[in-house]
């Protein structure tokens, strides 16, 4: 490697390695002397309800999503690519509109949409912000699935299963799933991210998120806010981490077989 | 006449203004094996899948052992399937890959290893039954494929262009176990190449398509000895041909008379397209002109193909390719001015007739 390859892989490391240091270092003061070092910012986070129970809602809610986007998405790109595919154009124009319009928007807009629906779906995140959720990851696990589809022969691939006798479900299942579980787990580990840090909808609609409880802090606290932002950011890491794993144990060979095409 | 296995009932299929089917009718006996053959877009393809279920016809029926199966779905027919390529399962290894039919019909775990193992053995793949399409190469990917389409016991067989994507010494060793294998197994087998070699070399009976029809069926000896259409004559093997009109005892050609065997019974004035085939034409050294059949002219090329050695010879109006054996051809080299001689017995005739498809200016490609 050139000398100056190094030099920009320090500047970059610096870029993200200096905001997460200083974090740190600003966790590790008093709370009440503003001295370093000490640990009790962190059992402060650990010892308090609340980020237990928001983390948990934020958690699910991502889980949630995600399972939706998959059952909702997969299926249908497998159809598009299968029997319409002029018709990817079209879906991949409506992806982009989440990006187009903003949180605020699309919460009031919703809010509005949503008005008199039944309290279970209304009043609950597992409900509303959901499918607010689902909208908002659209592009992501979109974009991800499109492109593991694309790297495969979607076509022969699903006539070979059907002339040995398989049925819709069963080729999805057993044949598309495990060739395309790479994009899928891409598309899972953004959706993720995103649910995990989303504040500006959960705010509005006035649910209580683990992004809403970092806001909270942030209000409140001063040095337990530095402690919960950085384990914030490696629960996030620990999710992804563990969806990675699971999502390799049974599909690491037909990740590898993809990503070798 | 005993039942056909597989009958196809004039298909029809058009895609927009385009017919890819135009009245096709086939019928196969029990453990046959039939080629369709025919350059790109003749409809052999789109043909296949309709016997496949992953098409419909517009028109007509497909029959399984008298069974009408036009609208039975492709998972629901019984019929095993190679493809050109690229069809092998890449999250599952050999094994997994001729089993996936046998659990798809939840066969017991027993009888489905020892089937898996008997075909990878059957086509020669015991050693790599657990390595993934990825690491197999492509004539061993087609074999697995095989196997593959074989472990359902299809009651047809149907094959792709499985070769097209491989090298030529692969090409023939497979087609060739490919023809063992459907003789061992007995099994009525459907099998698509633009590969006029392929199909002469390995099926019962060849069917020649066109523009979405059959120009012609019958075995391989038939359609090389006896093309009935000028697109067949051209499209198999090589061909010598010549415009002419049928005269007393023979053929008139820009002035030269053929004495040609095939030309008696012909009204006289019938305009003929004479058909040599290059292994026929006899060539030797000029002894004045005015002999019975002789077209005089000069070697331009030479191409060596082995035993045979393929000559161009340029006339006056008239140019003939011969195939002489290579070591008489060494007499013989570019420049030489020989005299070809055709043959009287074995020429073949057919009436021009404007209804017919117009002939390519150069021999159709053998595309492979």
């Amino acid at each position: 490697m050139a000398p100056s390859a190094y030099l920009w892989l320090l500047l970059g490391a610096a870029y993200f390695l200096i905001p997460l240091v200083s974090t740190l270092l600003f966790s590790l003061k008093s709370n009440t002397t503003g001295k370093c070092c000490t640990a009790a910012n962190y059992g402060w986070v650990i010892h308090n309800g609340d980020f237990w129970h928001t983390l948990k809602i934020s958690f699910l809610l991502a889980l949630e999503t995600i399972v939706i986007s998959l059952a909702i998405f997969v299926p249908t790109i497998y159809w598009v690519h299968l029997k319409v595919p002029k018709l990817r154009a079209v879906i991949a124009f409506f992806a982009l509109i989440p990006f187009v319009v903003p949180p605020i928007v699309m919460v009031v807009g919703l809010l509005k949409v949503f008005k008199g629906t039944p309290d279970w779906f209304y009043a609950q995140p597992w409900g509303f912000l959901a499918g607010a959720y689902v909208i908002l990851a659209f592009p992501y696990m979109f974009f991800s699935l499109d492109a593991g589809f694309r790297a495969i022969d979607v076509h022969t691939l699903t006539e070979a299963s059907q002339s040995l006798g398989a049925r819709w479900t069963t080729t999805l299942v057993r044949v598309i799933l495990p060739n395309i579980r790479a994009a899928a787990l891409a598309g899972a580990f953004l959706t993720l991210a995103i649910v995990m840090g989303e504040f500006t909808i959960a705010n509005l609609a006035a649910f209580h998120t683990f992004p809403i409880f970092i806001q909270y802090v942030n209000e409140t606290q001063g040095f337990p806010a530095g402690a919960l932002t950085l384990m914030s950011f490696g629960i996030t890491w620990a999710a992804m981490l563990s969806l990675l794993f699971v999502g390799r144990r049974r599909g690491a060979r037909a990740a590898i077989v993809a990503g070798a095409r | 006449m005993p039942m056909p296995f597989l009958d196809l009932q004039d298909l029809h299929r058009d895609f927009g203004t385009v017919k890819a089917l135009d009245g096709i009718e086939i019928s196969l006996g029990e453990g046959e094996f039939l080629s369709l053959l025919g350059p790109s877009g003749c409809g052999k393809t789109t043909a296949l899948r309709i016997v496949a279920g992953f098409d419909r016809p517009d028109a007509g029926r497909v029959l399984v052992d008298g069974r009408d199966v036009t609208n039975v779905p492709p998972n629901k027919r019984g019929m095993g399937m190679v493809f050109q390529a690229y069809s092998l399962f890449p999250n599952m290894t050999a094994r997994q890959n001729v089993e996936y039919g046998l659990r798809v019909r939840r066969q017991d775990k027993a009888g489905r290893r020892k089937r898996v193992d008997d075909l990878l053995e059957l086509v020669g793949l015991g050693h790599a039954r657990d390595r993934y399409p990825h690491q197999l190469s492509g004539g061993m990917q087609q074999r697995v494929a095989l196997a593959r389409a074989l472990a359902i016991q299809p009651r047809v067989l149907l094959l792709d262009e499985p070769l097209s994507a491989l090298d030529a010494k692969v090409r023939v060793q497979l087609r060739e176990e490919i023809r063992r294998i459907q003789l061992e197994l007995g099994i009525t087998t459907l099998y698509v190449t633009h590969d006029q070699e392929e199909a002469l070399s390995i099926s019962d009976h060849v069917a020649v398509m066109y523009g979405g029809r059959i120009e012609q069926m019958g075995s391989p000896a038939e359609m090389y000895s006896s093309p009935a259409t000028p697109f067949v004559a051209e499209f198999i093997g090589t061909m010598n041909r010549f415009e002419g009109t049928v005269v007393d005892g023979g053929v008139d050609h820009g002035g030269t008379r053929l004495a040609i065997e095939a030309a008696q019974g012909r009204p006289r004035g019938q305009r003929v397209l004479v058909l040599v085939r290059p292994e026929t034409v006899e060539v030797g050294p000029t002894n004045g002109d005015g002999a019975a059949n002789t077209l005089v002219g000069d070697v331009v090329t030479q191409t060596f193909l082995g035993p045979v050695t393929r000559l161009k010879i340029v006339g006056s109006g008239v140019d003939v390719i011969a195939d002489v054996p290579t070591q008489k051809a060494l007499g013989l080299p570019v420049g030489t001015r020989v005299a070809a001689v055709l043959p009287a017995e074995g020429v073949r005739l057919l009436e021009l007739r404007d209804d017919l498809p117009e002939l390519a200016e150069e021999p159709l490609p053998t595309a492979r």
